[in-house]
């Protein structure tokens, strides 16, 4: 089978420079198409930048990106695929979902309005009220019916939850896995709320310092990942084997977070599994502490 | 009302992955006589749309039980229950549940503590094992 036809994304040293700051630097990454995945890192590390390269808001001023087997440009048949909803949900406010659905039709060669108003019927989303007067999670419904009604192949949401209470948020994603159990299609949401992204998603983009840092199945990066409690000892002394993510070192103790390619030997080391939100946590961290030339070494043991 | 045979709950901070927290709530059902041979599982939609979860995880809980050969999918139509999980049948389950909850009771009106209940919980079950391994 031909590649283009597995991949969703494909990317390879893509960046984004506005006057002399890179946005998004050397991002190389591969997503296969029907996965739900997970696009995770700290503010300003690039992820709005990269979602709007996917879909062709803006040209990269380096490297390319391949989506759905195409380069993103700002084309009716590029774009009949992609479905994109950017932050904050952009609806016109005194038009209704109703409204909306209308000039979608106009717009869009396929356009399913049923399927949408059907979704929306069975939320009891009122959809002839301007969406100003709906709640944020109910607008956050909308805006996820109107791109699903272009039934895209690909589905890419910035930060989509961000302004919603958990039994808003936990609607929202039920609407999101409903609509890919259904369609097969392949989303990218970007989000800081890993606790919903852990349970939704099975595939995982970590951006720090405007690279990627981990992109994956979350069960191998899950198996790839452990932490390791011990006697204290210089970080040089490990196994080289391990990559240390973190490192917390006490006058006794030392703890670390390592990405392991095996079963880890020296059984000094109590070892345990780790869940997603520390190993992303580890990482970001790791990335500050680059960024501020800085090492984890807590209590120096002189 | 959900119109689906079971509903289901996901507990994120027990460490068990979620596609085996799936599988074990319909073997569950199924020991306790609440799914039986023949019942239609939820399907795959249904159960997304009722906790929120990736639809690969519960296609992969459904294959779990497929391997285990206690449900069989059709495709186009529905995984269905084919077989009972070893064990006894609901009712024996129900007795001994409640024989162990007049122990438990009386096990704390002695002082002990669940903690305590729980180490010796595993203790005898590891106990047993290495009489019967032995």
């Amino acid at each position: 089978m031909n590649v283009r036809d597995v991949l969703a994304i494909h990317t390879t040293g893509l960046g984004k420079r506005y006057g002399s700051s890179w946005a998004l630097q050397d991002f190389s990454a591969s997503v296969p198409r029907g996965h739900v995945t997970a696009l995770v890192g700290p503010n300003g590390v690039g992820k709005t930048t990269l979602l709007k390269l996917l879909v062709g808001l803006c040209a990269p001023s380096a490297g390319e990106a391949e989506v759905l087997g195409r380069v993103p440009q700002q084309s009716e048949e590029f774009l009949a695929s992609i479905g994109y909803l950017a932050q904050d949900v952009p609806l016109y406010k005194q038009l209704s979902a109703d409204d909306h659905l209308e000039i979608g039709a106009r717009l869009n060669r396929d356009w399913d309005a049923t399927a949408a108003r059907a979704r929306l019927a069975a939320l009891r989303i009122p959809t002839n009220r301007p969406v100003a007067t709906l709640s944020g999670g109910q607008r956050a419904q909308v805006g996820l019916s109107l791109v699903l009604a272009k039934r895209p192949q690909l589905l890419l949401l910035d930060e989509p939850m961000a302004a919603l209470d958990p039994l808003a948020r936990r609607e929202f994603l039920a609407s999101l896995t409903a609509a890919v159990a259904d369609e097969g299609l392949s989303v990218v949401v970007s989000s800081h709320l890993l606790h919903d992204l852990e349970r939704v998603c099975d595939h995982l983009i970590l951006l720090a310092a405007s690279r990627t840092q981990l992109c994956g199945d979350i069960d191998e990066v899950l198996a790839e990942h452990r932490t390791l409690v011990g006697p204290r000892r210089a970080v040089n002394e490990i196994e080289p084997r391990l990559t240390v993510v973190k490192a917390t070192q006490t006058p006794r103790q030392t703890r670390l977070l390592v990405r392991v390619d095996g079963p880890v030997l020296d059984p000094s080391w109590e070892v345990t599994e780790v869940g997603l939100e520390d190993i992303v946590l580890a990482y970001m961290e790791q990335d500050e502490e680059l960024a501020n030339g800085q090492l984890v070494e807590i209590g120096h043991a002189q | 009302m959900l119109r689906q045979s079971i509903s289901f709950q996901l507990n994120p901070d027990s460490g068990v992955p979620a596609y085996l927290q799936l599988a074990q709530q319909v073997k569950q059902a199924i020991r306790m006589g609440i799914l039986d041979v023949g019942d239609k599982l939820p399907t795959v939609k249904e159960v997304v749309a009722e906790v929120a979860i990736n639809p690969n995880t519960v296609m992969k809980a459904y294959w779990q039980l497929e391997h285990e050969g206690l449900v069989e999918g059709h495709q186009g139509v529905g995984t269905f229950v084919s077989r009972r999980p070893s064990g006894p049948p609901p009712d024996t389950q129900a007795r001994l549940a409640r024989r162990l909850e007049r122990w438990v009771q009386s096990a704390r009106s002695e002082g002990l503590n669940d903690e305590s209940i729980e180490a010796m919980l595993r203790a005898t079950l590891s106990g047993s094992r290495v009489e019967r391994t032995a």
